[in-house]
Formats: structure tokens, C-alpha cells, sequence
């Protein structure tokens, strides 16, 4: 298992000018991150979308390099965007999966077949061109800047370590800087959209 | 739709409306009889055609487009429509995304008593979520797509363009 922090540090050296959209990840990446107009921390607008919302940002700006940190419970609601991302072969989206197997932001329940679910499998058969997997941080470590420089669609499964939260909402960390909408706002500004 | 004439809202201008309004891309699942429309879209090169798998994945995909600055407009049915709720209120909505949809309007009858739940339901489900819509019954209704991506714009919201009983025509 490994450590989603750690792992977020090893990618940050590695980062360049991607754009980052750290989806579960972003608890951590706030910290971490040396960019953050440049990153994409909306939180959980609603679950399942997070790889549709990576697509999308990737397919309107080709120039930039585009990183998602998706989760299994969000893949698991939102299959078939591994369909349309495969189709569209975007070559500059870097899709990776954190996999603790369990929704950990409501307890730790299990995913449905947690343990069973081949997700770099999924990925090829929908028709990722490069999959990877990884269980240990010392593999990642080694791969991560290859794995970066060849081109997307890429799809990297980790398996990472759960961090349940049990605490009432209105108890736990609030670790967003920005509301989401705002972070879009100032990516747009970043990419010279609006002035 | 004039009373006596047959429906008649032709794919050529939806495609007009869209190029007019600088649609980068059209996010869409195929609505009953748009394979027309369909291929009108695919033939058009400023347009990038993203077909999505459930309705919902439609709205967070705009608004990646439209984070990297690009113009989509979303093409999805009413049954569709309420299927996306969700994802409506947290990538479209919560992210003042503005975003067009144009939605067939399965069940459409005009005069106001139809059959299909899916009608009955469609205006309901927009005004639950407070968003404005548009009905364009034919050709001469299409100034109102542009209306509606005016209005987008302004208010930094999605709005909806009901396109009514569905795409009839829409086969050739």
C-alpha cells in the first residue's frame, strides 16, 4: 500500500507545468503543491465526474499537459467515462487512479468487490493505450518519469493506503483555500483565457 | 410550431446556431432521432464531438472544457436530463459554468396533456433547479438558442434549450 502523500511528493518532482486536478488527493496536495494556479483542487462536486471533468480540460487546451487523481469509488460510479476518455485518445491526460478500497470519506466501507477489481484491466479493455500498476512507492518512484514523458492517454493504478474520516462533517479539516469555482477561475486567468 | 404545420426545426440550423455561438465542443448522447444532426456535426471541423455514456458525465465534461477555455454546449434528451441531476447542481451549477443543454423534450405534445412521464416531469425538474429554458419548436425559433447561450454567458449559469417533440425531421 502506499502512502498517498508520499506518493503526491515523489510527483510533485516530476510535475513540470501540468495542470493537477488532485480529486481525493487534495487533502494532501495543498500543501505540497508549488503551483496552485495551476492546480484544480474542487473538491467532490459530484462523485463519478472527476475523470469526464480531467477530459474535458485536456480536450479544450491540448498545449497543456492535464494530471487527474481519480479514486475506485468514483470510477466505479462513472465506468464508461474510460469509454469516451480511450475514444478521444487525448495525448495530453495523465489519469491516476488512487485505490484504497473502501469510500473513506464516509467510514471505510468497501467499494463493491474491492479487492477483486483489475482497474488497469478495465482501463485496457476500454482502450487506454499505456496502463500501469503499483503497489509500492519505491516502483512508482523509479517509473513515475517515464511514465510522464511518454504520451497519454495514460492510465496508473495505485493501490493506496485508506484514510477514513469518521468525524461529522462539520468536525473534520477543511483543507480547500479556495471554493471551487474560484480555482477554475484563476486556472482560466493561468491559461489566458480571461484577462 | 404554427398550428397546421408539421413540425420543422431543422438540423441544418441547429447546426447554424451552434457554429454562430462559437461552440468548441458538443458533448452529447444521441437523443431519439439525431442521427442526422449526428452527422451534419461530425462533418463540421470546428466542432470535437465527445459522446459520453450516461447524461451526467455530459456536465462534468463541460466543465473541463470550459475551465480550459473552450465553449461546449450539451445535447442530451429530458429522460437524460433528470437522470443528471447531480451532476447538474455540483460541476454545472456549483461551478457557474455556462452551458447551454439542449434537451429533447421526449413527450412534448403542445397542448399540455400528453402520455410519457418524461414530459411531465422535464419543466418540473428545470424549475426545481432554477434554471431558465427556452422551447424551439421550428426554424423560426432559432433565434432563441442564441438567446439562451447569451444568457448563459451573462449569468454564468447553464440554461436550457427544449427542443420540442424530440428531433422529429431530424432522420434523413
Amino acid at each position: 500500500m502506499i502512502d498517498t502523500a508520499e506518493m503526491l511528493k515523489v510527483f510533485n518532482r516530476h510535475r513540470g507545468d501540468a495542470v493537477v486536478i488532485p480529486g481525493r488527493g487534495g487533502r494532501h496536495w495543498v500543501g505540497i503543491s508549488t503551483q496552485p494556479n495551476r492546480d484544480l483542487p474542487v473538491g467532490d462536486p459530484a462523485m463519478g465526474g472527476h475523470s469526464s471533468f480531467a477530459l474535458g480540460l485536456a480536450l479544450a487546451r491540448p498545449d497543456q499537459k492535464v494530471v487527474l487523481f481519480d479514486s475506485e469509488g468514483d470510477v466505479l460510479m462513472g465506468m464508461g467515462a474510460l469509454a469516451t476518455i480511450a475514444e478521444q485518445q487525448p495525448k495530453n491526460l495523465y489519469h491516476f487512479l488512487l485505490d484504497n478500497e473502501c469510500y473513506a470519506t464516509t467510514g471505510g466501507q468497501p467499494v463493491p468487490n474491492a479487492k477483486n477489481v483489475s482497474y488497469d484491466g478495465l482501463a485496457r479493455a476500454c482502450g487506454y493505450a499505456r496502463t500501469h500498476a503499483f503497489d509500492n512507492l519505491e516502483r512508482f518512484s523509479i517509473e513515475v518519469e517515464r511514465i510522464l514523458a511518454a504520451p497519454g492517454p495514460v492510465f496508473v493504478w495505485l493501490k493506496v493506503a485508506p484514510e477514513v474520516e469518521n468525524l461529522p462533517i462539520k468536525e473534520r479539516r477543511q483543507w480547500r483555500k479556495r471554493i471551487a469555482a474560484q480555482a477554475l477561475l484563476d486556472l482560466r486567468k493561468e491559461l489566458r483565457v480571461d484577462p | 410550431m404554427a398550428q397546421g404545420r408539421e413540425a420543422s426545426l431543422s438540423p441544418e440550423t441547429i447546426l447554424a446556431e451552434l457554429k454562430k455561438n462559437g461552440i468548441s465542443h458538443v458533448i452529447w448522447l444521441p437523443d431519439s432521432e439525431t442521427n442526422w444532426l449526428f452527422m451534419l456535426m461530425k462533418a463540421e471541423p470546428s466542432l470535437t464531438l465527445v459522446g459520453v455514456t450516461r447524461e451526467g458525465l455530459a456536465f462534468s465534461t463541460a466543465a473541463g472544457v470550459w475551465a480550459g477555455g473552450g465553449k461546449p454546449v450539451v445535447l442530451v434528451q429530458n429522460t437524460g436530463l433528470m437522470e443528471s441531476g447531480d451532476s447538474l447542481r455540483g460541476w454545472a451549477l456549483g461551478l457557474n459554468v455556462p452551458v447551454v443543454m439542449m434537451v429533447g423534450y421526449r413527450g412534448y405534445t403542445r397542448h399540455g396533456v400528453n402520455t410519457d412521464t418524461a414530459a411531465t416531469y422535464t419543466e418540473r425538474f428545470l424549475n426545481a433547479f432554477g434554471i431558465n429554458y427556452y422551447l424551439v419548436e421550428d426554424d423560426g425559433d432559432a433565434p432563441r438558442i442564441s438567446i439562451a447561450f447569451e444568457e448563459a454567458a451573462k449569468t454564468k449559469r447553464p440554461v436550457a434549450v427544449l427542443v420540442a417533440d424530440e428531433y422529429h425531421g431530424f432522420n434523413r
